[in-house]
């Protein structure tokens, strides 16, 4: 076994990039909640960036290595160290046998990705590694990581993971070149979230469309995997209506009959009855899944053209990235 | 359903998925549309498609943008959601109600009332009847499956008796076993895992509804027709044991 678990913190789960292909059957499909952290942690050991990663909540996590292992944090800063040193973020980090990796406390962010070159030797469940809880399968055994847990990693065989351990080794120090976070926009601060109008927006009273864009919602602690519930102005339709329930997705922003929004995060049901306001763009969604419980936020409205080009974006960024990482790999 | 919405049917969910409408409420006829588009796209999916997911009358279909760009490059100055429109477009052509498709038949084997059953009383003093009457209406119907949500393996069903319809219950049960088959309102349904619950719990059935070991992972797909069939519950040991 590579890695054991001293502690499983609040919150810390395998997921890749979700379990597509059996929403029909009511399978939901989870995944990273901030897909653009987990894919360059993925890219920084020379894994595939669909690979299985460790999704570390807020604080708490704790592992032992128990042989040397390339790694790479990154998303959120819950003050990562190694045997009580900083643990660099954002570049390959070799960790050495014996060592302890530990997550301090959440002050940048929420989620921290942890990536080991060659991936999680854990095995499919329905062509992913994403943990889904409620259902018990995926991950380790179905559940959040806790004490005593062991796993091991697959070798690593790509030659750029090898590359970067052969790199650490010579040179017996830590990278200084790390991904530039702030290309991803994933902290800006005081911008908002980029909404188009969801199926019933125009069902939704005047007043509550208007107040939609132009309020601060706030983050409640009633947040998790599953949803954001938020609290604000409340939302009303224009009168009521029977909606049947029909497919959802990753960012939806659903109004139950109270008029506080919910926005359906990574372990979002299927299915959704209830009036749909507005759908968080893609592009945005990573910057959503970092804010901590509490915060305010603001919706502004762009067009699905917007969204499309704000996704192209991102894609070009991330292309941008790989190719960066191949490069120091072969220098 | 104005002229207009029926020469569009699409709406988009984001820039990733987009909605296809085929009519308005809950019609067996048009559900047959929605699980004929799904065959249809299923079998020939375009570049870029990830899965569809039916539900009454619409069909939920989830894309990648930037592959449904750079494998269609006879495209590659249109949004993606109009690329994937003009491909479902043709698809649509093709859907009429009257393509019959294999419709499976599954019998669900449910012991009704007693322990497994605790609100089957309530559902016939509800509606003024015997539990015995409750049991018949129940098991004498045949249900089409719309959908699956909720939970894994979870139905959505339609064709209840609406003289054995019943309110959910006030508040909410923490904890509602796997394989309970329960009333809410004019639906009835099987939880296929332990969850928390507010629906009238009139039985149980000894069968897994989710099997996420097995291809296709659930016992109920969209489009199945469902009967249940009472038993005892020496039947319902059995059949429990059968599957261990």
């Amino acid at each position: 076994m590579s890695v054991q678990v001293l502690h499983g913190g609040l919150l810390t789960t395998v997921q890749d990039l979700g379990r597509f292909g059996f929403q029909k059957y009511g399978v939901i499909v989870s995944g990273a909640m901030d897909c653009v952290s987990m894919r360059v942690a993925n890219l920084l050991v020379g894994n595939e960036e669909e690979e299985g990663v460790l999704e570390v909540t807020m604080f708490g996590t704790k592992l032992h290595f128990e042989q040397d292992q390339l790694v790479a944090i990154t998303g959120g800063d819950l003050q990562p160290t190694i045997d009580g040193q900083p643990a660099p973020m954002w570049r390959p980090v070799l960790i050495r046998r014996g060592s302890i990796l530990q997550f301090k406390s959440a002050i940048r962010g929420c989620r921290s990705y942890l990536a080991f070159a060659g991936g999680i030797d854990i095995p499919l469940v329905m062509g992913s590694k994403s943990t889904y809880l409620r259902a018990g399968i995926g991950g380790l055994s179905g559940r959040a990581l806790q004490k005593g847990d062991c796993f091991a990693c697959s070798g690593t065989t790509n030659p750029i993971g090898q590359s970067f351990i052969q790199q650490l080794e010579q040179a017996d120090q830590s990278f200084t070149w790390y991904v530039d976070v702030r290309q991803l926009g994933l902290f800006r601060k005081n911008e908002a979230i980029r909404v188009m109008h969801g199926s019933e927006f125009h069902r939704f009273n005047p007043e509550s469309r208007h107040a939609f864009f132009s309020s601060l919602y706030k983050i409640t602690t009633q947040s998790d995997r599953m949803g954001y519930r938020l609290e604000g102005p409340p939302l009303h339709l224009s009168e009521t209506f029977d909606l049947l329930s029909e497919g959802v997705t990753y960012g939806t922003i659903q109004v139950p009959s109270n008029g506080q929004p919910i926005i359906l995060m990574a372990d979002r049901q299927t299915t959704g009855g209830y009036p749909k306001i507005g759908q968080i763009i893609s592009a945005d969604l990573p910057r959503l899944a970092q804010m901590q419980p509490n915060t305010e936020i603001r919706f502004t409205e762009v067009s699905l053209e917007q969204a499309e080009e704000a996704l192209f974006e991102i894609e070009r960024v991330m292309a941008d990235i790989a190719l960066g990482i191949r490069l120091k790999a072969q220098s | 359903m104005t002229l207009q919405q029926m020469s569009t049917p699409f709406r988009p969910l984001g820039d990733s998925a987009l909605v296809v409408h085929l009519g308005e409420g809950i019609d067996p006829a048009i559900h047959k549309k929605v699980k004929h588009l799904s065959l249809l796209l299923e079998n020939s999916p375009f570049p870029g498609f990830i899965e569809a997911v039916p539900s009454y009358n619409s069909l939920t279909v989830y894309y990648h943008p930037l592959t449904v760009c750079s494998l269609n490059p006879a495209y590659a100055k249109k949004s993606p959601y109009q690329i994937v429109c003009g491909f479902l477009s043709k698809l649509i052509d093709s859907v009429g109600t009257h393509q019959t498709f294999k419709q499976r038949q599954i019998d669900i084997p449910v012991l009704y009332g007693g322990e497994y059953g605790p609100d089957i009383e309530y559902v016939a003093s509800f509606n003024r009847l015997s539990v015995d009457e409750v049991i018949r209406l129940h098991s004498s119907a045949e249900y089409l499956v719309y959908m699956l949500g909720f939970a894994p393996g979870f139905s959505f069903m339609g064709g209840m008796d609406e003289q054995i319809a019943t309110p959910r219950k006030e508040s909410p049960r923490l904890a509602i076993p796997t394989g309970s088959v329960g009333i809410a309102g004019k639906q009835t349904g099987i939880y296929p895992l332990e969850t928390p619950g507010g629906w009238q719990i009139i039985g149980r059935t000894p069968l897994d509804l989710f099997l996420p070991d097995c291809s296709p992972p659930t016992l109920l797909q969209s489009g199945d027709k469902v009967r249940f069939v009472p038993i005892s519950s020496k039947e319902f040991s059995s059949l429990k044991e059968k599957k261990q």
